[in-house]
């Protein structure tokens, strides 16, 4: 693990959208599995499709600024995807996107994402153990604080959030959804991972991947 | 002039005969819209049919939306503007039949959100 610093510009927010895109293509079957055993298996589908959007919107508008990639992503998701992830990851990305002040600083990202992860609690008031996002995301901003104040350089506070989400997400398992279509299904959502905070992992992972330099060989799951 | 009402559903076919069915029981004339489904025809919500039908329905006195569930409400929630858009909590159609008559007889905004809540409280054929 690289201990150097990095800078949180416009490119490294634009590099994370790409890699979340290419990381959620990555996983999209898997997504649409978990989303086929307690949801309605258009989860990676439409989080893939969403992603695309995003990154053709990036590109095709070079933005200027990381608020603008944030809130540019934000509400590309909320117009493309269709299903309930458009508008809570929508709000997430906007919500960070208007609490960040530039130039970014890793307190300052830590602080703008606590912000986006508030913004999805309250429109999907959701909290922690209704086996949602929110039980990958939750933990994510919670490391990412910690590392702020442990003064734990970026890479490696990206690391341990990618981990604090990756665990969060394994940890819906035994759940029982109390959100979304899979609480219709009472007892019978246990057993399974859910799939929004699967892919909030994924979303949270990427940070580390671009903080690292690193990048996925394609077919790599 | 009158509040507009705006059914959001996931799918198009629903929501357009929700509204059909609205205007039958509360007015040919009611200002009712229909936002069914993803802009390509599609299960789920988009944000731009929302939009449209809320500008469709709104003259002046506001606009009640009432979503169906899931992904309709999340998106609904997101084109609230306190004291002209809101969205309804509500049973979606007979929420949206209460909303829709009480628009019709003029009521104002808060009154005819007041009045597709009401709907929690009617019941089908039991005693309450």
């Amino acid at each position: 693990m690289e201990h150097l610093d990095i800078t949180l510009d416009t490119a490294f927010f634009v590099a994370w959208f790409e890699d979340v895109a290419r990381t959620v293509r990555l996983h999209r079957d898997r997504l649409i599995e978990l989303d086929a055993a307690i949801g309605d298996a258009d989860h990676g589908a439409n989080l893939d499709r969403g992603l695309s959007e995003v990154r053709a919107a990036l590109a095709g508008w070079p933005p200027t600024s990381p608020i603008q990639v944030l809130v540019s992503a934000g509400t590309t998701l909320i117009r493309r995807v269709g299903g309930a992830s458009g508008p809570l990851y929508g709000s997430l990305f906007r919500s960070m996107g208007k609490a960040l002040e530039p130039p970014v600083t890793l307190a300052g990202f830590a602080a703008a994402f606590d912000a986006g992860v508030v913004a999805v609690e309250r429109l999907g008031k959701a909290a922690p153990g209704d086996k949602t996002m929110v039980d990958a995301l939750v933990p994510a901003a919670r490391a990412l604080a910690l590392a702020v104040r442990d003064g734990v350089a970026a890479p490696e506070a990206f690391a341990l959030a990618g981990r604090a989400a990756e665990d969060g997400a394994r940890a819906t398992v035994p759940l029982q959804a109390r959100k979304g279509r899979a609480s219709y299904l009472g007892g019978r959502s246990v057993g399974h991972e859910d799939p929004g905070a699967a892919s909030s992992a994924l979303i949270v992972g990427s940070l580390a991947t671009v903080a690292s330099g690193l990048r996925q060989v394609p077919g790599d799951t | 002039m009158a509040v507009g009402i705006v059914l959001v559903a996931h799918s198009a076919g629903l929501a357009a005969e929700a509204v059909a069915l609205v205007r039958g029981i509360a007015g040919a004339d009611a200002p009712v819209a229909a936002a069914g489904g993803t802009a390509d025809g599609g299960l789920g919500t988009s944000l731009d049919l929302i939009e449209k039908a809320v500008a469709a329905v709104d003259q002046g006195d506001g606009v009640v939306i009432v979503p169906d569930l899931g992904s309709s409400v999340l998106t609904a929630l997101l084109v609230e503007d306190p004291g002209r858009v809101v969205v309804a909590d509500v049973p979606f159609v007979e929420g949206a039949i209460a909303a829709a008559v009480t628009a019709g007889a003029g009521a104002a905004l808060p009154a005819v959100l007041s009045a597709a809540e009401d709907a929690w409280r009617y019941r089908k054929f039991s005693d309450s």
